[in-house]
This record gives structure tokens, sequence and C-alpha cells, in this order.
């Protein structure tokens, strides 16, 4: 099963630019499983950053989990303020404590302009973002939450699989 | 396991302790029907989860989901209130697995059904199917791609 679309501009991208290793993840705010992979591939990118690029596409099961778009949607608005990967880090890092209030006690902490997330949050583009990902995931094969890919190829295994694949071929 | 051009064999089965639902009254619909191992199976990776997050997918090919499983229907009613599933898993529990027999897709070792997949047109003929490996959730591309050939 390969990755539908291709990564492109619209991403949200880290690590190195023209990498020629990498790796998107889709993922779900609320889902266990991927808070579990966050540390994990955070230890990936601090040994790995400067030679491999990661994307991360929103992937949330709304119906199970259901602070999961929304805190998808807030993730974009922040991104619109050039702070995607400080929500999206901090989401992770609090999962326990995800629900409304808590988001836009983040969206405080990071000081983004709170006008200007209060008129972005209500742009219907995040949704479109949010949706666009998630049936690309489903296009690209996508079963469940953290689902990877390696250069555009599903990775049947979890975070710490990947880190040790990481550790294998990354010179 | 029955495969494409083949006719979609009738059934009727419990989708809540006192609904049944019969394959042929949903001809005119495409159906998706879905055979999986056993109900509660680990949360994120949960097959019928993510096809519960797709219903606006299947409408838009005008196609109708169903899960089945030998289960009971007291099972599958827990199952799906814990998972806010709103669509019916059906329950091929008495005869045990006597529908999954006829799709070919029942397994006499474990007594569950093979994870399968089917794609049922308008006129009740099966226009692909799918068997996943028993441990691997097959995920929705290959079934949003067949109903795209329609």
């Amino acid at each position: 099963m390969s990755l539908k679309p291709a990564v492109s501009k619209t991403d949200h991208i880290q690590g190195k630019k023209d990498a020629s290793i990498v790796i998107v993840e889709y993922g779900d705010y609320q889902c266990p499983y991927c808070g579990a992979a966050y540390p994990v591939l955070k230890e990936m990118m601090t040994k790995y950053g400067k030679q491999i690029k990661f994307i991360f596409r929103n992937f949330p099961l709304s119906e199970m989990h259901q602070y999961a778009r929304p805190a998808a949607i807030v993730a974009e608005a922040a991104a619109l303020q050039g702070k995607f990967w400080e929500m999206h880090d901090a989401i992770y890092e609090n999962q326990r404590l995800l629900n409304e209030p808590f988001l836009l006690e983040l969206v405080e902490k990071l000081e983004l302009d709170p006008h200007q997330f209060n008129v972005d949050i209500k742009k219907s583009e995040l949704a479109t973002k949010v949706d666009s990902d998630f049936e690309s995931g489903i296009l690209s094969g996508v079963n469940g939450t953290p689902s990877f890919f390696v250069n555009g190829r599903k990775f049947n295994a979890g975070a710490e699989d990947l880190l040790q694949l990481m550790s294998e071929i990354v010179k | 396991m029955l495969k494409k051009n083949d006719v979609a064999p009738d059934f009727t089965l419990f989708a809540t302790p006192d609904q049944k639902i019969t394959l042929s009254e949903f001809k005119g619909k495409n159906v998706i029907l879905a055979f999986y191992p056993a109900d509660w199976s680990p949360v994120c990776s949960d097959q019928m989860a993510l096809y519960n997050e797709m219903q606006k997918y299947f409408k838009k090919y005008d196609a109708t989901i169903f899960g089945i499983s030998v289960d009971s229907k007291w099972c599958h009613m827990a199952f799906s209130q814990s998972r806010n599933l709103h669509f019916p898993l059906l329950a091929d529990f008495e005869p045990k697995g006597d529908t999954s027999k006829k799709y070919g897709v029942y397994n006499e070792k474990e007594g569950e059904c093979n994870r399968a997949l089917f794609i049922i047109d308008k006129e009740g003929i099966i226009q692909w199917s799918y068997l996943s490996p028993m441990a691997i959730n097959p995920g929705a591309d290959g079934i949003l791609e067949a109903l795209e050939k329609l």
C-alpha cells in the first residue's frame, strides 16, 4: 500500500528538508497508542532529525474519541500562526488532560494571537484540511492509529520498530 | 470463498436483540459485508471502528455496511454501544457460522469467521471479495476502490 497523495507543501513537516528518508505518521490526538508513540518519535527526531524528514497527518477517529477532531482543528489553527508542532507536542504531552477547555488553555500558553485564533478557528479550510488528511489515509490503506509510511510505503509496525529501523538505515 | 459474479447467498440474522436483517431486502442498494473474527479486538486498530468513521464515504456510493461475526446479539449490542457504532453488527450465531459457511469464510479450527470482505451490487451479485490475514485489519482502501468500479 502506498501513500496517496505524496508529501507536499500543505503537509506539516519537520526534520531535514531534502532528506532521502521520509516518514509520515497518521495520528489521532486522543488515541492512547499515538500518545505512547509520541516520545519514541520525539527520540527518533532528536537522534536522526538532521538526516530524516517527519510529517504528521490527521486521522481522528471522531466517533470513538470525542476530542480528537477538535484537537486536530486547533492544531491546524496553530499552524496558521506558525506553531503547529508546538501545539502538536503540547497536546500529546498532556494527552490525559485533553478536552475543549484544555485546548483553549494551550492556545493561551503557546501565546497564539487570541483574536487571530478566534477568526481562524471558524474557517472551513481547517475542517477541510483535517478531512482531506483523513481521506488520504483511507486511500493509502491506514487501518488504525498510529499508522506510519516510510518513503511512501506502509510500515506495518509500531514506533519502536520504526526507531529501530532508523538506527539501522540512517547513516 | 465466494468470488466476483457469484450470487450472494441470502440470509436473515439478528442485528439487535429484537430485530432481524435480511440481505435480499437491500436489493437496489450496494452492500458491504465485513466478516470479522470477534467483537472486542484492540481499540484503535479496530476494523469496525474504522468503518464507523466511513459512513459518509460509503453513502456516497449508495452502499450500506454490515459487520458479521459469530458473537451473539447481546455481545454485539454491548460492543456496538461501547464503540458508538452507527451500522449494524449481525450475529451469525445460530446455527453457528451458518452464513459464514455459505460465503466460504468460516474458520472451523477457531470457530470464528475469517476476516473477509464482500461487495454486493444492487442486483445481489458479488462484485468483489477479499480475504485478509486473520491478524491484519484490511483497512478500507480496497472497499473504496471496489465501490468506485461498480
